[in-house]
């Protein structure tokens, strides 16, 4: 039910563009106005969020220890895993960002042998290895997308190119990354239509995004092997619109404003999704903090003093048993 | 439990897949044996908490204030405000359910709403209906709920199934703290007046007393005498426990338990034998006779309040530093939120041990180290006179308790101790250890016996990991440092995996310690005979 909603409106969206962009009316308004619109809304949004999420302080130093604390000298600190500084903190959030260090660590409950039970706990790296093949491939497919944007092409940006294809197989040679986006992404949502548990915890906002995606991989694959669209003239566009003298020119396929058009959803749906995680972990209390709370005094900006009992109140109501009891008293 | 006894193979049978009812329904059977007595209203008009009322959780209708929907809307507002942690939670879940099977009342129960990343929809279903775009224009679509009477019962239900162990939180990309949703969760019911009796009345009696028993100064020392005679008895050696000693040099603080409860009892005579052994000046305080904090399951300020009394009675008695007991959620009081909440210690000196002249320096604001971090350094300077063969009659395996391991990083110190008293020490397994520990199943307050099934079930995955230890190596005591798992782990293991006993690390430690003119030792500090000390003839019968 909730992915059936995430693909209609997919499939809704792309015929909205595939038809609409027709007319030239209709291009202009897929080639220029919306993608100024949703690239916009992604700028404000992100914003926003980040700079919502920046007003809130952090009360608490409240690291999630992974490893051994520092404290005695000839006790190996675990740096990564429950840093003591900046430079283990960056390291601990770098293994985060870059290699998703904790969903590596991920295992799975298994119970054998009922009913002399026993728990196994596996390890897991299917979801973690899908993930990274997803986000690397995004990245550098993003970044591969640079060649519509600069003329000349930077030399990086080429070589980038030509590593990704260099499997050598079909015309034009298949890039890795087209391969691994999609297999990564029917991967991700595979698991969440046959794992009974994560089928049961998601949620349309989660069929939707990888959805989305995959239909702007897949429209993108589609142009670059079969359908052979007009880079020229797609070039022509980009150029304009990051030059801020938009032309569009004639004879762009409906597929490619279908392919921007998703783009641009992406773009105007981010911020106000679950996908602004990509900003999120870095705000992340448990992970961007140094376990160094008895070292050095963390703030809490709305510290307030509470109501608390004095050691004089609790004497005045226990003092005669305590004299009672030989122990020492302030007032006698 | 209390009518119908279940049966261990009956409890086993989980069925980890979800059921057909999806879960954004609300509505929970407050089955017998999966939850915790209401607070009494004395409790809470005490410690003047609001809106204090007669009630139970199977009750049709719970005693609300008539604007509870504006206190819940206004209550999550706050915190978003004040605690980015909050809010970057309830924004950045992409539900990846990585988290889900990794919560021990999950596996032992079977629960959907047990997976950490649906504890935290119940919450998150409500902020996105009521304060993010999505939710306003979407709704249920997007993941929205309307806030409902049956939402608070599901939330009172739920987040008192959480023991705020944080073991999520070590697998889950973004870092995203179960216990920090929990935590929130339990502020805004107890603005309802909403809370459990086994944490308010601990509250209520650590705000009076010093400590969550309740016991009063009198009997505080009464206890740590009748300890003093005990020991005396096992070693021959009568040792001094100094109570409220102005000028000493360290103050000593550990859970009330420790004076109290069995086998924790055992753990108290290991300090007093340790610190006797040393000519440790310190003191007891009977203001400050509590190092555990229940407020940590109740709420920030709860924590605060409590909290206060062990700088207040450093300052009062002039000590120069603190030394903290064998307990679990105490040091993550201690070790993340004392010295925000009730800091700067600047009255005091950083901890310096006299024995061997380490300088804690990773203590140099807080002022306060761990008894273990302390004893390691002992034992790694020979400053103490161990034997080790004192504890052959224990094969022995460590619980890391889930604060000191994920909050904290204590991981080396109790178990450098722990191979240097005793002889036979075997881990459980990897998954199942250090940061990846798993809960005793009855932290956060829900330790109760009305709640007995749900600390069973998520007790299975601990107890499971001792019985693999037990049949492989043949493990027959189960250390821990954690005053909740000394409380409950007996009846888990009782009931999972019985022959295996609970001890303290400092048990051990006071078992192996050779004192100056110890009396020749037969038994333990539970008075059990010592394998190979006994008389020859004795000996052998033990051995059977």
């Amino acid at each position: 039910m909730r992915f059936l909603v995430s693909l209609v409106a997919v499939l809704v969206l792309m015929g909205a563009a595939y038809f609409g962009s027709a007319s030239s009316g209709g291009q202009y308004l897929f080639g220029v106005i919306i993608p100024y619109a949703a690239i916009a809304l992604f700028i404000a949004g992100v914003l926003y969020r980040v700079l919502g999420w920046a007003k809130s302080p952090v009360p608490f130093r409240i690291s999630t220890t992974c490893g051994q604390q520092r404290s005695l000298p000839w006790i190996k600190n675990s740096t990564l895993d429950n840093p003591h500084g900046t430079l283990g903190v960056l390291g601990r959030m770098a293994l985060e960002v870059l290699f998703f260090r904790s969903l590596f660590r991920n295992t799975k409950a298994q119970i054998h042998g009922r009913p002399a039970f026993r728990f196994v706990y596996g390890a897991d790296k299917y979801l973690w290895l899908g993930a990274l093949a997803f986000h690397w491939s995004f990245l550098l497919i993003f970044i591969r997308h640079y060649r519509f944007f600069a003329e000349p092409v930077p030399g990086a940006v080429l070589g980038l190119q030509s590593l990704d294809g260099i499997m050598q197989v079909w015309v034009p040679s298949v890039l890795i990354t087209n391969v691994l986006i999609i297999g990564a992404l029917v991967y991700l949502w595979g698991r969440r239509l046959v794992n009974p548990q994560v089928r049961y915890i998601s949620l349309a906002a989660d069929h939707f995004p990888l959805l989305l995606l995959l239909s702007v991989a897949g429209t993108g694959a589609y142009m670059r092997y079969f359908s052979k669209v007009d880079l020229i003239g797609i070039k022509q566009l980009a150029m304009g619109l990051v030059s801020f003298a938009p032309v569009v020119p004639d004879g762009l396929a409906p597929l490619f404003f279908t392919h921007l058009f998703l783009v641009c959803v992406l773009f105007a749906y981010f911020p106000v999704s679950k996908l602004m995680h990509m900003g999120g972990i870095f705000f992340s209390p448990t992970r961007n903090l140094a376990n160094n709370n008895r070292a050095a005094r963390h703030i809490n900006p709305w510290n307030y003093p509470v109501k608390v009992h004095t050691y004089e109140e609790y004497e005045d109501e226990f003092r005669d048993v305590m004299k009672a009891a030989d122990m020492p008293v302030e007032k006698e | 439990m209390a009518e119908k006894k279940l049966k261990p193979e009956e409890l086993v049978q989980i069925e980890l897949s979800p059921p057909a009812r999806e879960w954004m329904d609300p509505s929970v059977n407050f089955r017998k044996g999966t939850w915790n007595y209401a607070a009494v209203p004395d409790t809470l008009d005490y410690l003047g908490l609001p809106n204090a009322g007669k009630w139970s959780p199977p009750d049709e209708e719970w005693p609300l204030p008539d604007n509870w929907q504006e206190i819940i809307h206004n209550g999550i507002k706050e915190r978003l405000e004040k605690y980015r942690s909050f809010k970057v939670f309830m924004d950045i879940c992409v539900r990846c359910g990585a988290c889900a099977d990794k919560c021990h009342f999950f596996i032992g129960s079977g629960d959907p709403k047990n997976m950490p990343v649906l504890r935290a929809e119940l919450l998150r279903s409500i902020y996105r209906n009521d304060f993010t775009m999505a939710g306003k224009v979407l709704g249920k679509i997007a993941g929205g709920r309307k806030l409902s009477k049956q939402i608070i019962k599901e939330w009172f239900y739920y987040f008192f199934q959480c023991t705020e162990c944080r073991r999520c939180s070590v697998f889950c990309p973004y870092g995203i703290d179960t216990a920090e949703i929990t935590m929130i969760g339990r502020e805004l019911l107890s603005l309802l007046g909403l809370g459990i009796e086994w944490v308010c009345t601990p509250l209520a009696n650590c705000f009076r007393t010093g400590n969550h028993l309740g016991i009063q100064p009198h009997g505080f020392k009464d206890s740590l005498e009748f300890a003093v005679d005990e020991l005396e008895e096992i070693t021959g050696i009568r040792v001094n426990a100094p109570i409220n000693k102005k000028g000493a040099e360290i103050l000593f603080v550990a859970p009330s338990a420790d004076y109290f409860a069995s086998p924790h009892y055992y753990t108290l005579l290991g300090y007093l034998a340790l610190f006797h052994e040393l000519g440790l000046d310190y003191t007891w305080s009977s203001y400050a006779s509590e190092g555990g904090n229940f407020g940590l399951f109740h709420s920030h300020e709860m924590i605060k309040r409590l909290n206060s009394k062990i700088y207040m009675e450093a300052r009062r008695l002039g000590v120069k530093w603190i030394i903290g007991g064998e307990c679990g959620h105490m040091w993550r009081v201690l070790n993340q939120y004392m010295d925000t909440m009730n800091g700067p210690a600047d009255f005091l000196e950083v901890p310096v041990s006299p024995y061997t002249g380490t300088k804690f320096e990773h203590a140099a604001s807080t002022k306060m180290i761990h008894i273990s971090e302390f004893t390691a350094d002992l034992i790694k300077h020979n400053k103490l006179n161990l034997d080790p063969r004192r504890n052959d009659h224990w094969v022995a395996t460590y619980h890391d308790s889930c604060n000191p391991a994920r909050s904290m990083g204590l991981l080396e110190e109790p178990r450098f101790i722990i191979k240097n008293v005793a002889n036979n020490f075997h881990e459980m397994p990897e998954n199942t250890i250090r940061e990846q520990t798993f809960c005793c199943g009855s932290g956060a307050g829900l330790g109760t016996d009305e709640n007995m099934e749900m600390r069973l079930r998520g007790g299975l995955p601990r107890a499971n990991a001792v019985n693999y230890v037990k049949d492989k190596f043949g493990v027959n005591v189960l250390l821990c440092m954690c005053a909740i798992d000394k409380a409950t782990l007996p009846p888990l293991l009782e009931y999972w995996v019985p022959g295996v006993e609970v001890a303290g690390v400092h048990e051990l430690v006071g078992n192996a310690l050779v004192m100056k003119g110890e009396r020749p030792r037969t038994t333990d500090l539970r008075g059990e005979p010592m394998k190979g000390f006994g008389d020859a003839a004795g000996e052998e019968a033990q051995d059977v």
